[in-house]
């Protein structure tokens, strides 16, 4: 590849995805952040036990995404071949682990009970 | 060696965006839409000739340089077909519509499509005649006519051949790259000799022949009937592959898949009926039998190209017809407003979707300086990239320039002789977005 411009990145997501459902995931991942940020500081603190069961679903979101990605491209675990097929690896692992568990603390705490009455 | 270094940073950080980008290309969007150079104002006449890779991409980044131009694009087939991903059909990874778009999908707004065959080119009076008969007056033509596969030259082959009795021909099209894969699934079940080989001629992707082997292989292996089958390759030359470094690894590798290669071996003729192929080799004629072969037939410049004053003069190019450019401008030597890209230009190297990215820039930057009244100043290296597959899941990111180079775009990161899952994934996922993207002007 010649070069790398945010530009030419957006593009090239557009076309994988379509330009609606990339512009829908993007505003998807945006407003589960903005939610994240609201339910941080309407709370004013990360609350221990819902994180904590928002991580147990950290394993599922790492594991999800490694099978969607080795599904969706037709190769499995026996293709990895090299140190940096680790990395890659262990980076979409990390993507799904982090997105689920964000995911789920959001959802727990909108639509759960306000902080002062969590626990 | 601090430029070198340079280049090596800049490169990490670039990898770097493709992981953020991956994880919030939100972040990234407020950096979207990047001021372009404001267009330059002309009356100019371009006449670009086919409407694949290299024509549309170009069609689609020159309505976007130039004001007031008259562009006009002429094409008869009203598929647009993405080439790369004939293998993957091949391979029964993909349906046959996976490569099939329209041609009108992918052109701009601005431009005008004259839908049929260019018949003749006469660079004198500057004029193009369609096959009907219409006269297209230019003040730049822009060759990207693509390549002519030409079955015929090998004796007793025709393409009504292909999908029965052990025949397939990856290269033929989207419906025939399906047939070979089921001529290849029925080898792979049932056992023989399998015949993989390339032509002596310039040809589109080199490593395709190569990778069919590999897939081919593969396949047979995770039936459990490798033991049924006997591979053999027969190379055009002394060499599986142009670029030393990466002939030396693919001998390793088709030696670890139990692949024989038989070297200087160009096939000339095939007897269906008998599966015999004939091989033209220094000692003269040999017989090969095959129960299936994956036949790649020799390649030359369509005959509106070869029947023109645009070919080369002299050197082993004239009977194929390559258009005679300068290799780092791809301006013709004779017509200086003839330009040619994609798999028609001339060049040493460079017959691929990756190189036609790197080649449409090239011809922009001339093309509108010389609009302007200027010389353009962007070059073409030679740059050729080839995901080799060794297997369904992995590939070698190989790319390299006419001096034979490896130029990998991620150097200390993906290693081009190595066989990756990142690398087959690249192949799998984002080569078709870069591809489309670049159809549209956008990379």
């Amino acid at each position: 590849m010649k070069e790398l411009t945010p530009g030419m990145m957006i593009a090239v997501f557009e076309e994988m995805f379509g330009m609606g459902l990339f512009w829908a995931l993007v505003a998807g991942a945006v407003l589960v952040t903005l939610a994240f940020l609201f339910v941080v500081l309407r709370d004013r603190k990360l609350v221990a036990s819902r994180l904590v069961r928002a991580e147990l679903l950290a394993p599922i979101g790492a594991i999800a995404a490694i099978l969607f990605v080795q599904f969706v491209t037709s190769s499995g675990f026996s293709d990895i071949g090299g140190p940096v097929d680790v990395i890659a690896l262990i980076l979409i692992g990390v993507a799904g682990a982090g997105g689920l568990t964000v995911l789920a603390y959001v959802l727990q705490g909108l639509l759960g009970n306000r902080a002062g009455k969590a626990s | 060696m601090t430029r070198q270094t340079d280049k090596l940073a800049l490169d990490r950080r670039n990898f770097l965006k493709v992981f953020m980008a991956a994880g919030g290309a939100g972040a990234l969007g407020s950096l979207a839409s990047q001021a372009r150079a404001s267009a330059v104002q002309t009356k100019a006449r371009i006449v670009i000739l086919g409407a694949g890779a290299a024509g549309t991409a170009l069609a689609n980044r020159l309505v976007d340089r130039l004001s007031g131009a008259s562009i006009t694009i002429v094409d008869g087939r009203k598929q647009h077909l993405y080439q790369p991903g004939f293998t993957l059909i091949a391979a029964g990874l993909k349906p046959a519509s996976y490569s099939v778009t329209s041609t009108t999908d992918w052109l701009p707004s601005g431009v005008t499509l004259v839908e049929e065959a260019a018949a003749n080119i006469d660079p004198v009076s500057r004029k193009v005649t369609t096959a009907s008969g219409k006269e297209l007056e230019y003040d730049f033509l822009i060759l990207a006519t693509g390549l002519t596969l030409d079955y015929g030259q090998i004796e007793g082959m025709s393409m009504d051949l292909i999908g029965k009795n052990g025949i397939g021909s990856v290269y033929a099209g989207p419906d025939y790259a399906a047939m070979t894969y089921a001529e290849m699934s029925r080898f792979t079940e049932k056992g023989g000799v399998g015949l993989f080989s390339r032509p002596a001629t310039e040809m589109k992707c080199a490593g395709a022949p190569l990778k069919y082997a590999f897939l081919t292989d593969d396949i047979a292996r995770r039936k459990g009937n490798r033991g049924k089958l006997e591979m053999v390759y027969a190379a055009h030359n002394k060499a599986l592959f142009s670029v030393p470094i990466v002939n030396e690894k693919l001998r390793m590798l088709f030696e670890d898949r139990g692949i024989e290669v038989r070297r200087e071996h160009v096939m000339s003729a095939i007897d269906p009926g008998k599966k015999i192929a004939t091989f033209q080799t220094p000692d003269g004629p040999k017989e090969i039998g095959y129960d299936f072969t994956n036949i790649i037939p020799p390649m030359r410049a369509p005959d509106v190209v070869l029947n023109s004053p645009l070919p080369w003069q002299d050197g082993p190019w004239v009977k194929q017809g390559w258009a005679e450019v300068d290799k780092h401008t791809l301006r013709h030597v004779r017509f200086p407003e003839v330009f040619a890209v994609g798999d028609i230009a001339g060049v040493p190297k460079g017959k691929t979707a990756a190189s036609v990215k790197w080649q449409v820039p090239v011809v922009e930057d001339h093309l509108v300086a010389a609009l302007s009244g200027k010389e353009g100043t962007a070059s073409f290296d030679g740059y050729t990239s080839c995901p080799m597959i060794t297997r369904i899941g992995r590939a070698m990111l190989i790319e390299f320039d006419y001096k034979d180079n490896l130029v990998p775009s991620f150097p200390g990161v993906i290693a081009p002789l190595e066989e990756l899952w990142v690398s087959w994934l690249m192949k799998e996922v984002a080569l078709k977005a870069t591809y489309n993207a670049m159809l549209r002007g956008r990379a």
